[in-house]
């Protein structure tokens, strides 16, 4: 469908920021680093919540100040944290997400949060493992199922059972939502492919033509895919770039088809990963981070040589960015939720490693400097 | 009858920090279920950690009535018998 670029916000270059805050979620809490527009220190604070696996911390772009935090530890069961005031206090979700009674589905861990449109202030939306929509209203206090998609009778053959896909559980996540239609969304699941709604998750689609189901018998699948993160180019929400499983893809409305953006990644690096971060400004540029994807999966950096690569062309040819990272013995790698970008002109770009640091580059890649180190096993970076 | 929890030191937090509570449920002999029932009355919150959105005992969390551990939560509790809410001990 067509949508009006009038809707858009202009695409511009937004003054420097007087300071980024980082919310990193781990496997252990929260922390956050904090530097000024000058990006040269940064000031590392936490723990919060100590103790819980926190999947993703989210700050609330409409109003600056509200906080939410997906979290459960080993033996409890998953709730939402909030903060009205920056995270100088909390408070629990009164009724955290979860799916109906009787259903027979039980949510492990809320894994994305994703605010909602401009024009709905308290609006927040929730990914989950297993795969489920949550909406609150309240700014996240209250959650309910989206039943368009709890409860749709596609769902199951969509996202096959609860107990398959990835090995932490399969999981709903890149819960986007379109900046010039509150009714216009998409959500993509590991696994099950990437799905839209045209009327505010009433009702889904796929939306998977062009994307490879490799581990399928037959890889040209209506649904049943395994993206890990799809994101919304700059300033032009008719673009959507995807890391998947089986490769980068890109689409661009309304077109249905997904075009490989993988080809022109080295072999010996290959096209597997799970970040895609979006440049801030410019709709033709992204970053990835791949890992080893070969033989048993190993989910590290291929062969112990951690790198970003970046294009400027829509997915065309693709830059291997490594400067400053370690050169060689380095086994970690970067989970789909745990790299971003700032805001600056010159845009910072982050990423959180399996092993505990913080890295960050303040000149789009050209050279990066570890951040923070020896926290614990990184799940998601948020620049706020 | 009231009926003393003992709560494990993850779900203090909705207690206040208490150790132990007490919870007054109607009836001499209240399900378990009954009594989780009256400690989320009183502690709000507490129960969803403790138990699914189907109403069942989560993989980690064990409850003793008595000496007995129940996971079948329609178990009826003796008059004033003790309940013992444990964070199984698991993972390395």
């Amino acid at each position: 469908m067509a949508r009006t670029a009038a809707k858009h916000p202009a695409v511009k270059r937004t003054e420097a920021p007087k300071r980024t805050r980082l919310l990193i979620a781990t496997r252990k809490g929260l922390w956050t680093l904090t530097t000024d527009g000058a990006r040269r220190t940064w000031k590392l604070a936490g723990p919060q919540f100590l103790g819980n696996i926190v999947h993703h911390a989210m700050l609330d772009p409409r109003d600056g100040k509200t906080l939410l935090v997906a979290a459960r530890t080993g033996h409890l069961g998953p709730t939402v944290f909030r903060s009205t005031d920056n995270g100088r206090t909390w408070k629990e979700a009164v009724t955290p997400p979860a799916f109906d009674a009787g259903s027979g589905r039980v949510v492990d861990h809320t894994f994305w949060l994703t605010p909602g449109h401009a024009s709905q202030p308290g609006v927040w939306f929730a990914g989950t493992s297993p795969q489920g929509l949550f909406r609150s209203d309240d700014g996240g206090a209250n959650w309910k199922g989206v039943a368009g998609f709890n409860a749709h009778p596609q769902r199951k053959a969509w996202c096959g059972g609860d107990q398959d896909g990835t090995p932490d559980g399969p999981k709903l996540h890149s819960i986007l939502v379109d900046p010039r239609d509150a009714a216009h969304m998409y959500i993509s699941m590991s696994s099950g492919g990437t799905f839209e709604s045209n009327d505010g998750g009433a009702d889904w689609h796929p939306l998977n033509q062009g994307v490879r189901a490799d581990f399928q018998p037959n890889p040209d699948l209506e649904y049943g895919h395994d993206p890990h993160c799809v994101r919304f180019a700059a300033g032009n929400p008719d673009r959507l770039y995807m890391q998947n499983h089986c490769g980068l893809f890109r689409l661009d409305r309304p077109a249905t088809r997904w075009t490989d953006i993988g080809t022109g990644m080295p072999k010996a690096v290959g096209y597997v990963g799970f970040p895609m971060v979006p440049h801030p400004h410019d709709p033709n540029s992204a970053w990835i981070f791949p890992m080893d994807g070969t033989d048993v999966w190993p989910r590290i950096s291929p062969g112990g040589k951690p790198a970003a690569y970046r294009t400027r062309d829509g997915g065309k040819t693709w830059k291997r960015q490594a400067d400053g990272m370690p050169k060689s013995q380095a086994w970690w790698t970067v989970k789909r939720q745990a790299m971003t970008v700032d805001r600056f002109p010159v845009a910072g770009v982050y990423f959180g490693t399996t092993s505990g640091e913080v890295w960050g580059t303040r000149d789009e890649g050209r050279s990066w400097k570890c951040l923070a180190a020896h926290l614990p096993h990184i799940y998601a970076i948020e620049s706020v | 009858m009231n009926h003393r929890v003992a709560i494990p030191s993850p779900l203090r937090s909705y207690c206040a920090g208490a150790a132990t509570v007490t919870v007054a449920c109607a009836g001499d002999s209240p399900s378990l279920r009954d009594v989780l029932a009256a400690l989320e009355s009183d502690y709000p919150g507490i129960r969803f950690r403790m138990l699914d959105e189907q109403g069942h005992l989560r993989p980690h969390i064990k409850v003793f009535v008595a000496a007995d551990v129940e996971r079948d939560l329609a178990v009826r509790v003796p008059p004033g018998a003790d309940i013992m809410i444990v964070a199984a001990l698991s993972g390395g």
